[in-house]
């Protein structure tokens, strides 16, 4: 039995010890808005928030997340009412296909929370984690600028 | 959100605007539906045992153990489905081309690492893999046939005993003399040029959901595909169902790239299976999976000669061109879809008086090729953009000059190239102005002058292109296909609610063709964008429809939308006409607002379908029976769109590591008429990014036993965004009279240039020669050290 709180709710579950969180968040919570790309930790579609830090869904077991906080994708904003970073990513045209981009969301949710991403190279070492195959980063980058800025009363 | 547009136009313009797509919302809060967010109720989950082998007979199968497991609904192999399904092969009129067989599980023999071979049902993916471990399969090794030069020579193991060599096609373009126009120029230059292997790699990997429904005898294929239409029409033929009862739908799909372009052998065994056992059958694949089953790309030898005078004009061109096409010819698109592109468009946007250009595919035991991203143009664009450097380098000519000397001007379109290709008139030269001037290449060339005084690595590199896009029904997509690719339809209906549906055959994988196609039916019927809902990916909804592949959504469905909605906005201004008591020629419509010109006089689309539908007695009913809220119209663009382009990169290499790090990037690229500037801005940038990747680190990579060394994404290397740079697009909108819309097709562009303006700039940092990518830091470090030798 693990009891992990998701966006705010907290769900008490019995699962198998080799239960991955990111199939956990997907298959036993129906939260379908984490993406499982590699399985390996290296293409990031999976990233979620547990206590405070990005971490790699699909390299955590379920049983791992017990007595943790997680945020995932669906704990942002919602379709009438998007948080910021949600909304510029939209306004910057900042994903195409969309698989990656609940990953790149959480990460970049991470990265305003600690970085001052000073620069736009900040920005993408800040992103080297998150593989985007649509869009060249380039509107990503610009749409996280464009938080940052909002953010320092730009 | 859309644009909003002022009241006070009367007609505004929607087509052009950076309009935010309407798809964002649902991606962007984890609301969209990809193939693993459907969840159907007693769904059965597939996992494969896959050849270890590249080339062996399989000589016994023992699945009792993985039979006996808990969860397990059945374990097939080949010999327990064959009698379920027809076999499909990829046929071809081209003459000199061999069809293979393309099995669903490997039967008698694997063809490469990585091949299906036996199939696992059971309840979970967790349960079907561990079953799939119980799987033992005995090989006798027949020999890897891993080089495709070795493969094409007579004593050569064959892979398909019943074509009887691996050379599956040939095929020669010619213009003119070209050996005796080589064997009097005054400059010659040739090289041997290898592009590696390379892969889509979607971050969402190819996945099947297939549900039978017994009591109706219907099947509905949930699936990753580009082109729904066409694997509907082959599993038709393949499984004997109607088309009115088998039904393939393209959820949200996470990209493709031409990955998920093609029929694969995974959907095909979970509509078998479901039609088997009454139950869903899915299939995921991973990220190995992936890596090693799906079609891959590009993995072309080129041995080629460019002649010219001394003032660089091009006399001859001549290559010799051997494509490795891996195991299998992939359905539908044939294993000639990309080695005869590299012969048909090596001559590029340039006058080229004589040439020859060979080319043959062979078997080898690989993974598929299929018709990945730029399809040819990558290779072809790399080879012929070299080729005209080395020839400026011998000549002691500007890169920029020699193109300038030798690319097609605006006078002389139409131009009918040397391999045939028509091209229509499009920006050639304006493209390469267009980027040289906006990114100061005189200037550019100073600062580079600077740094190499400091000893520092740094080179400039230009990339020319033409591709044919948005093909018509002149030009099959692949060469003698018996799909026909050249058209597509748009059914656009009000509703008796006043909505506006538009149903496209075409299937939307990142390209945001929700967004672009609802601003092309808002702007011809007088909407708003936002009132538009584009359905698509779904082959029940129209007739005939293939997909997205090849640069042709924005051209084709962008076409048909036009005239389809023309013909309804007829039928609303016969409607509107009877109602507002005014001529048709002075109504019109705008904002979702009907008005007769110049007065107050207006109805919405909603009433307007009231009185069409519902209010029985506001029209007399022989002109109520005379209006049809509804149209379906096909276009066919026939011989298809030119779109050119020219990408301009500076780099510079680190002489400790070998990284190329790339400091400038610009294209200018010539889409005609624009939908959407933010659209367009992002292919360009994504096509890029994957063209950057195969000029410096993506590569598949088989050994000489022919396992597949990159098969995770730790080996198989694709760019991050610390290694892409900002880039600097430029879009020219050349006027199209032939195309109804004047759209150009542009979703490959990006990946054809990138590889040949990087390549180019490397040999031009260290005044070497660049005859293979991609060119990856050791790749580099051992090229340097043989010049220096």
């Amino acid at each position: 039995m693990i009891k992990v709180t998701v966006n705010g709710v907290t769900f008490e579950r019995e699962v198998e010890p080799r239960l991955s969180l990111a199939d956990f968040l997907r298959h036993e919570l129906g939260l379908t808005g984490t993406h499982v790309g590699c399985e390996q930790g290296v293409c990031g579609a999976c990233t979620i928030i547990l206590n405070g830090d990005s971490v790699r869904a699909c390299l955590c077991f379920a049983v791992q997340a017990d007595g943790c906080e997680i945020e995932t994708v669906e704990g942002l904003g919602t379709v009438d009412n998007m948080d910021p970073l949600q909304q510029s990513f939209q306004a910057h045209h900042a994903l195409q296909c969309g698989f990656c981009t609940p990953g790149m969301l959480m990460t970049g949710v991470d990265l305003l929370r600690k970085y001052p991403l000073a620069t736009d190279a900040e920005i993408r070492e800040g992103l080297s984690g998150n593989l985007c195959r649509c869009t060249g980063y380039e509107h990503v980058v610009q749409a996280i600028r464009a938080v940052v800025e909002a953010n320092n009363g730009g | 959100m859309v644009v909003e547009v002022g009241e006070a136009e009367a007609r505004p313009k929607i087509i052009g605007a950076r309009v935010q797509r309407v798809e964002d919302p649902r991606l962007l809060t984890g609301h969209g539906t990809f193939i693993d967010d459907i969840n159907l109720p007693g769904t059965l989950h597939i996992a494969f045992a896959r050849s270890d082998y590249a080339h062996a007979r399989i000589t016994r199968v023992d699945t009792a153990d993985a039979a006996a497991m808990p969860g397990v609904f059945g374990v097939f192999t080949a010999s327990d489905i064959s009698d379920l399904f027809n076999p499909i092969r990829a046929t071809s009129r081209m003459a000199d081309y061999h069809a293979t067989e393309l099995p669903v599980l490997a039967g008698s023999k694997a063809r490469f690492v990585g091949e299906p071979v036996v199939a696992v049902a059971a309840e979970s993916r967790y349960l079907a893999e561990d079953a799939a471990e119980k799987i033992y399969i005995s090989y006798e090794e027949l020999g890897a046939v891993v080089d495709p030069v070795a493969a094409a020579e007579p004593d050569a193991p064959v892979l398909h005993d019943d074509v009887g060599s691996n050379v599956i096609l040939t095929r020669t373009f010619m213009r003119g003399d070209v050996d005796e126009a080589m064997a009097s120029a005054p400059i010659r230059v040739g090289d041997s040029f290898r592009m590696h292997r390379k892969t889509p790699t979607a971050m969402e990997n190819r996945g099947y959901l297939a549900d039978y429904d017994q009591g109706r005898r219907a099947l509905t294929l949930h699936s990753t595909s580009q082109v729904p239409g066409i694997v509907r029409d082959a599993l038709v033929e393949m499984l004997d169902i109607p088309g009115n009862r088998l039904r393939v739908v393209a959820p949200d799909v996470g990209g493709g790239f031409g990955g998920k372009g093609a029929l694969y052998r995974e959907e095909v065994l979970v509509c078998v299976l479901a039609r088997l056992l009454g139950r869903p059958v899915k299939w995921l694949s991973d990220r190995m999976e992936d890596l090693m089953s799906t079609n891959q790309a590009f993995d072309e030898r080129i041995e080629a000669e460019l002649a010219c005078d001394e003032q660089g004009h091009i006399l001859g061109l001549r290559a010799e061109v051997t494509g490795d096409v891996g195991a299998y010819s992939a359905y539908p698109w044939t294993a000639t879809v990309e080695p005869v592109q590299v012969v048909s468009f090596l001559p590029g946007p340039y006058r080229v008086p004589h040439y020859r250009g060979r080319v043959r595919g062979v078997t080898t035991s690989k993974a598929p090729m299929g018709a990945y991203r730029g399809v040819g143009r990558p290779i072809s664009t790399f080879v012929m953009e070299r080729l005209i450097d080395m020839a400026a380098a011998k000549l002691s000519l500007d890169p920029l000059e020699m193109r300038r000397r030798n690319m097609v001007r605006a006078e002389e379109f139409p131009y009918k190239a040397a391999s045939g290709i028509v091209w229509d008139r499009a920006g050639f030269m304006e493209c390469l102005d267009a980027v040289t001037e906006r990114l100061d290449y005189q200037g550019l060339r100073e600062s580079q002058a600077e740094a190499r005084e400091r000893g520092r690595w740094v080179g400039i590199g230009l990339a020319s292109y033409a591709e044919l896009t948005g093909l018509g029904s002149r030009i099959a997509v692949a060469p003698g296909m018996p799909v026909n690719t050249g058209t597509e339809s748009a059914n656009i209906r009000i509703d008796s609610s006043g909505a506006v549906t538009a149903y496209f055959g075409i299937a939307s994988h990142g390209q945001g063709l929700e967004t672009t196609l609802a601003q092309v039916v808002a702007e011809e019927l007088g909407v708003r964008v936002g009132d538009v809902e584009v359905i698509h990916g779904d082959s029940a909804i129209v007739a005939h429809g293939t997909g997205t592949y090849a640069s042709r959504s924005a051209v084709l469905a962008g076409g048909a939308a036009i005239m389809s909605a023309r013909a309804v906005r007829e039928q609303v201004l016969k409607a509107a006409s009877h109602i507002l008591e005014a001529d048709a020629g002075d109504i019109d419509a705008a904002n979702g607002k009907i008005f007769v010109k110049g007065t107050d006089k207006s109805i919405s689309f909603r009433d307007l379908a009231r009185a069409v539908y519902s209010e029985m007695g506001r029209l007399p009913r022989e002109v109520r029976e005379d209006i049809e809220l509804e149209a379906t119209r096909t276009y066919d663009p026939f011989f298809g769109t030119a779109t050119p382009a020219t990408h301009l990169a500076m780099l510079e290499i680190d002489p400790e590591t070998y990284q190329v790090k790339i400091l400038r990037y610009g294209v200018a690229e010539d889409c005609g008429r624009i939908i959407n500037p933010l659209i367009a801005d992002g292919q360009v940038h994504g096509g890029v990014a994957q063209g950057i990747g195969a000029a410096l680190m993506e590569e598949v990579v088989y050994d000489d036993a022919g396992q597949i060394l990159t098969a995770s994404l730790m080996d198989y290397v694709v760019p991050t965004a610390a290694e892409i740079p900002s880039m600097e697009v430029i879009h020219l909108e050349t006027e199209l009279p032939n195309n109804i819309g004047g759209f150009r097709g542009m979703g490959e562009g990006g990946t054809i240039g990138a590889p040949a303006a990087i390549a180019n700039a490397i040999a031009d940092a260290l005044a070497l020669n660049v005859n293979e990518l991609p060119m990856t830091p050791e790749r580099l470090f051992r090229l340097v050290g043989k010049q220096q030798e």
